[in-house]
């Protein structure tokens, strides 16, 4: 087992002037979880890549532990990519499944047995080493490809997007499953997703990518509570934190009618690039329901209303003057806002309700820059 | 119940009749009049097989946004000409009665005569067929690789082979894993390399296991044969050479050498040392299918590339035997496509002509031909050859256009518990 380190790790494709992952810098520690999450095109399968040796680092350096593995073969990585090739061989037992690429390493007789009943163990396939594959479920075949990964034992396991050939279900099983797994045998895991649910569920910590740069990195809680600039705030939560642009006069932030007091140490870091305004974020979950004269209470109309038993949320216009300017995006896209309401007392449609943002939970960023301010 | 579901067809030449098959029922559960066969062995998807409009297509249950993958990669490999499988289309949107969702489908068409490796064999599977079909693998890969396709899951199921001449040719039939790079990275191209000989090994000793192996074939000697075909054709296909100025002619023997390979040089970098005295040169872009495309050109026969050469040959002999080296090439070939190639073939019974491909057809009489003139110590007329080859072998032999897997309801012989 080893820690991974990309040390300035870029990669370059010919014909291209912007690089596809920019001097990535990210420390893994041994036996940790960690997910690289971003939209399509963000670098996060590419740096996986980087790392099995499938693509070359044109700057910088990727270690395997102490060691430099950047020009290093990727078969000669001592890593594993999970899931790659799951076909399972009919007439071969399951162990022998599990353990044939032992037997072409030359590995003896007894060695394999050994480490494929490990993995059997955990992954409860003992009483199904002697059978054949045919006697499996879909997602007992899935451990065994998993088996063919561990038994190899290598220093670091690669996924790429295991689950996005799963139907919805499977996804999820599978997924606490590997969350579970990878946590008994604590071998170092990389694992590359789209998908911020997956991420925030699987992860020990999350590493967010955008256009070839690392945005941020941390625990899920970090990322949930505080986003280190306006695209991670936007991208890691569901739904999607809101997010809009106002003026701020007197130490207040002017949404919609309303005022909404920000705290001086955060308006004391505007800079002139600013011109006095702030994007400020909210969480659906962090509005509460209030009087149209509580202090920083702002109005939502209600445009729609979804109920999804345990919740409700609202899909609402922020009213007022600097609602045209506020340039609100949210999970709902632009211009609507949402506010998680109590599923008991569900406003009308059309109607318009006064939501405060709760105490500690405003996110303030830099207009000029996207970093955050609080 | 058709009407309940709203389907997304997506297909680059739709055929209406593909609306009747039942949709709105879970593939695995498609009725036995519907199927044309069903797939060997143990796939990570349902596979079905199905006529339709007189062609046969295969249906593939996947998840939505990799069958569009898929489905566009298949399309861009037909554009670069890599030997893959046709894409039909993806249908999504499916629901059954209940409304429940179904799982999208990825179609492609079936290739006509492509043989999977677990036909290859009544018995066991003989080491010269296995190092045919590696051999065959190892220029597929090459192929893949020099346009940048990371294939990423290499193996003989996944691959479908046709006969070509005495050797075969490989067709991809599953990118499901696969990449499309501007140009691999010398890592990618090891990897998928190791990848491949790994998996390629696991199916033989499956197949070992399942006692429907030769007992003389060493799986792991196999697997490394893959890997040393792959770097042989590699490294011819694209080292750089250098020699004296002098030694010019090196420049028509490297090109000749990539040709009786079966690749044409589509661009060759030359450079010279500043005083002139050295010249390295480097192909750029080679195209396999060089004697298959002199063929299309002088006959109009598009077949793979060593049926081509054998046709070529024998058009050579033709030329030679009707004392016409003076004469156009085309001419020449045209009378020989009418006199030889197809009065050879139309003179194969109506009912068998169609168990292999003509021209496979045609360099198996000629081989034939051979092997009795030899018995006969002397020359066998074509009219004769063909009749004894009729009847000692055409005869006996499977018909090959659609050689799918199990028919519906038939118990799958490697079907083990």
């Amino acid at each position: 087992m080893a820690t991974v380190t990309y040390d300035h790790a870029t990669r370059l494709y010919p014909g291209t002037e912007r690089p596809a992952v920019d001097q990535l810098d990210l420390h893994i520690e041994d036996g940790e979880f960690l997910v690289l999450v971003g939209p399509s095109g963000c670098g996060k399968s590419t740096s996986l890549r980087m790392l099995a040796g499938l693509e070359d680092v044109n700057a910088g350096s990727i270690y395997i532990g102490d060691r430099d593995v950047t020009d290093v073969q990727p078969k000669d990585r001592d890593i594993a990519m999970v899931f790659q090739n799951y076909a399972l061989y009919p007439h071969m037992s399951v162990a022998d499944n599990m353990g044939f690429a032992l037997k072409i390493a030359g590995t003896p007789k007894q060695e394999i047995r050994k480490r494929v009943e490990e993995a059997a163990a955990i992954l409860d396939l003992t009483e199904y080493l002697d059978r054949k594959p045919k006697a499996l479920s879909g997602g007992q075949r899935q451990r065994v490809a998993m088996g063919r990964a561990i038994v190899r034992q290598p220093q670091v396991f690669l996924m790429d997007e295991p689950l996005s050939n799963l139907d919805a279900k499977l996804r999820v099983q599978t997924r606490t499953q590997i969350a579970s797994l990878q946590r008994r045998l604590g071998v170092t895991t990389v694992y590359v997703t789209h998908d911020q649910t997956e991420a925030l569920t699987m992860g020990d910590r999350i590493a967010v990518l955008k256009d070839g740069i690392l945005q941020q990195v941390g625990t899920p809680r970090d990322m949930y509570d505080t986003p280190a600039n306006v695209f991670v705030a936007g991208f890691i939560g569901s739904p999607a934190m809101n997010l809009a642009t106002f003026d701020v006069t007197d130490g207040y932030a002017k949404v919609g009618a309303a005022q909404v007091r920000i705290d001086p140490a955060v308006l004391a870091k505007l800079t002139p690039e600013d011109k006095n305004q702030i994007v400020l974020g909210f969480r659906p979950e962090a509005l509460d329901q209030a009087e149209a004269d509580a202090p920083g209470a702002f109005p939502v109309e209600v445009n729609i209303v979804e109920e999804l038993g345990s919740d409700a949320f609202v899909y609402g216009s922020l009213t007022g003057p600097a609602a045209q300017d506020a340039q609100l995006t949210s999970g709902a896209g632009e211009g609507q806002v949402i506010v998680r309401v109590n599923p008991r007392t569900v406003p009308g449609k059309g109607s318009t309700i006064w939501v405060t943002i709760r105490e500690g939970s405003q996110h303030v960023f830099s207009k000029s820059t996207g970093e955050r301010l609080s | 119940m058709q009407n309940l579901q709203k389907l997304q067809i997506t297909a680059s030449a739709p055929d209406p009749a593909i609306l009747d098959l039942p949709w709105s029922i879970p593939l695995a559960e498609w009725p036995d009049e519907v199927l044309a066969a069903l797939p060997r062995g143990i796939s990570r998807h349902i596979v079905r097989f199905v006529r339709l409009s007189g062609r046969v297509i295969a249906i593939k249950e996947i998840g939505e946004s990799v069958a569009y993958r898929e489905f566009e990669l298949l399309r861009q490999l037909r554009k670069l000409e890599v030997p893959s499988v046709v894409p039909v289309g993806v249908i999504t949107g499916r629901q059954d009665a209940h409304g429940e969702r179904l799982e999208a489908v990825l179609v492609t068409e079936h290739l006509q005569f492509s043989l999977p490796y677990r036909a290859l064999y009544s018995q066991s599977l003989q080491p010269t067929t296995a190092t045919r079909l590696i051999d065959a693998l190892a220029v597929l890969m090459v192929r893949l690789h020099l346009v940048g396709f990371y294939w990423g899951d290499v193996s003989l199921s996944n691959t479908l082979f046709r006969r070509d001449a005495e050797t075969f040719a490989a067709y991809l039939v599953d990118a499901e894993t696969g990449d499309l790079h501007r140009t691999l990275t010398p890592g990618q191209r090891a990897y998928d390399l190791d990848l491949a000989r790994t998996n390629i090994i696991g199916e033989l000793m499956d197949l070992a296991a399942g006692e429907l192996l030769d007992e003389e074939v060493d799986e792991v000697a196999i697997g490394d044969r893959l890997v040393e075909r792959y770097q042989e054709l590699w490294n011819t296909l694209t080292d750089e050479e250098s020699f004296a100025s002098g030694d010019r002619w090196r420049v028509a023997a490297r090109i000749e050498r990539l040709n009786e390979l079966g690749f044409d040089v589509g661009e060759l970098d030359i450079t010279t040392d500043i005083d002139g005295t050295s010249v390295r040169i480097q192909p750029k872009v080679v195209d396999a299918g060089h004697h298959s495309r002199r063929l299309l050109r002088l006959t109009g026969l598009d077949v793979q590339e060593n049926q081509a050469r054998r046709l070529l040959n024998d058009l050579d002999s033709y030329r030679a035997a009707t004392d016409r080296q003076n004469d156009d090439e085309e001419f020449v070939a045209h009378d020989w496509l009418r006199e030889v190639y197809e009065h050879t073939i139309q003179s194969v019974p109506r009912t068998m002509r169609r168990k292999l491909e003509a021209a496979q057809l045609f360099h198996e009489i000629l081989d034939h031909r051979w092997f009795i003139s030899e018995q006969a110590g002397h020359d066998v007329p074509m009219a004769e050859a063909v009749a004894s080859y009729v009847e000692h072998v055409l005869q006996h032999r499977p018909d090959e256009k659609s050689l799918l897997g199990l028919a519906p309801g038939e118990k799958d012989p490697e079907d083990v518990e």
